[in-house]
């Protein structure tokens, strides 16, 4: 019994107690390098100390839903109005946004470089049955890329032995994509800050439809009481402020510009 | 074959340079991992020795079960461990999850059958040895475990050298329970994983290369300390 206590005591001494907001945010926002920028400076202008939680858009999703986290920063707006209107947010607020690139090897076998639109594109490497590396890990991507074939009228019974459904986040997506010389759909940052590069290049970018909308998400407390909401409402509104609109707009990767603010001065 | 020689420079530079953010990852995985193993000692090596001198009705189940459990895949714990201590779940009101005691928790179970069930290999081995002596000194049973605990000890070193080298290089649990949050639950591991998914492979290397050395490194420091294979003794 003596060493029951002692154990508890132990466990208890290594739980650390501050003033910090959970933040679950895509892998994206990380990849990016834009979190070692917004960071250190919204721990100087609010002394919020923001614990980051990496994950795709689903498991952020889940993770507001449970109240593991205060606030959530993703990109899938389907999911995250149904998050809102089930409860378990307070609102939804655009941030900013960056854009999708189709990525594949230097040889295009399927010809992507030279189509109008992402559509067309995408039809392309299924016409081609080019080996394509997917997601398939219910992240915003993940959704994004299903709804590009959807509407491309790819259907999901078309997929082939071309079609890999990875189930990893993008980074490691990434590598498979590297090491089978495959197609992928990629956020730009991501790609760009991916070190593994091998035969692949960007291929395709610039369609409207590849625009891609980051939002933030307080936990509702009417429904976790245990969440930092205050916090995570001081942090809404840097983030929606002139600092961080100077701080996204200017960061960039080799020379690259990744995300635009474009957050209202209101909540919709 | 480059990225190995790239692995290998980074981890010289970053052991070098004494890089802050190493030696922060490095003191947390040894954190955990030895508090884990503490804990973990704590109950196996007592209740392996137990297995051992006790006999009772469904002991060969036990056992059975036990070494099965050895193999116990670290990320359905993690999985269990985490839904325990997510808000929605039982023990969530402690908010302990995404934090080390929450890694500590995952690492505890995932160690405990493994220390225990070598504790019990060696101390099966003892018993037979000692039976004779210790049941015709009229011993009592926690005797009995004291002694062989006493004198297996350098069995022991094993049972536990074998928890600290799976909690050390574990990442599938404690990623998803500790959620890899930079200055608060990353460690060695999952850090390694992180900068394989950013495709920066010789940064990932070298870390494991300082992770293989802080293993090679405790094994030392134990046997050292404990003097084992010294002229002289066994």
């Amino acid at each position: 019994m003596k060493w029951l206590l002692f154990l508890v005591s132990l466990l208890w001494a290594c739980t650390a107690y501050a003033d910090t907001l959970r933040l679950a945010v895509t892998t994206s926002f990380e990849n990016s390098g834009l979190s070692e920028v917004l960071l250190p400076a919204i721990r100087r202008d609010t002394g919020i100390d923001v614990q980051l939680l990496v994950v795709g858009t689903g498991q952020a999703l889940r993770l507001g839903r449970a109240g593991d986290v205060d606030a959530i920063l993703v990109h899938s707006r389907a999911a995250e109005e149904q998050f809102v209107a089930d409860g378990f947010g307070t609102h939804r607020r655009e941030i900013m946004y960056n854009d999708f690139v189709l990525i594949g090897p230097s040889s295009d076998v399927a010809g992507v470089a030279g189509q109008p639109t992402i559509l067309k594109a995408f039809q392309a490497v299924a016409d081609a049955e080019a080996t394509f590396v997917s997601r398939g890990d219910d992240s915003g991507t993940h959704r994004k890329e299903l709804s590009i074939w959807a509407e491309a009228g790819v259907s999901s019974e078309a997929f082939g032995r071309w079609y890999l459904e990875v189930g990893s986040g993008m980074g490691a997506s990434l590598n498979t994509a590297s090491g089978a010389n495959a197609y992928i759909l990629a956020d730009r940052a991501s790609w760009l800050n991916f070190s593994n590069k091998g035969e692949l290049e960007l291929l395709f970018s610039g369609d409207p439809a590849l625009f891609n909308q980051y939002s933030f998400l307080p936990v509702d407390p009417a429904r976790h009481a245990h969440v930092n909401h205050e916090s995570a409402l001081l942090l809404e509104t840097w983030l929606t402020g002139a600092v961080a609109s100077e701080l996204i707009n200017g960061h960039s990767i080799s020379d690259q510009k990744l995300f635009v603010f474009n957050a209202l001065d209101r909540p919709e | 074959m480059a990225d190995i020689w790239d692995g290998m420079r980074a981890a010289f530079w970053l052991i070098v340079q004494l890089d802050a953010d190493l030696m922060e990852i490095t003191l947390r995985s040894l954190h955990v991992s030895l508090t884990a193993l503490l804990i973990a000692c704590l109950i196996a090596l007592p209740a392996g020795t137990w297995l051992a001198v006790r006999r009772f009705r469904f002991r060969r189940a036990a056992i059975a079960t036990l070494n099965a459990f050895m193999g116990l895949p670290p990320v359905v714990v993690g999985l269990i461990v985490y839904l325990l201590l997510s808000r929605d779940g039982p023990f969530g009101v402690f908010g302990l999850l995404f934090t080390p005691t929450a890694m500590i928790i995952a690492q505890v179970i995932i160690i405990t059958p493994l220390v225990m069930s070598i504790t019990h290999q060696a101390m099966r081995e003892l018993w037979s040895e000692y039976h004779d002596l210790l049941i015709s000194l009229n011993t009592s049973r926690s005797q009995r475990v004291r002694t062989l605990l006493w004198d297996g000890r350098r069995a022991l070193l094993t049972a536990a050298l074998a928890g600290f080298g799976r909690a050390i290089g574990e990442v599938g649990a404690i990623m998803i329970v500790g959620g890899n949050i930079d200055h608060v639950t990353r460690v060695l591991t999952t850090a390694i994983a992180l900068e394989t998914s950013k495709g920066d492979f010789a940064l990932a290397l070298g870390l494991g290369f300082v992770l293989i050395g802080l293993s090679l490194v405790i094994s030392f420091l134990t046997h050292s300390l404990s003097q084992t294979e010294r002229s002289g003794r066994w």
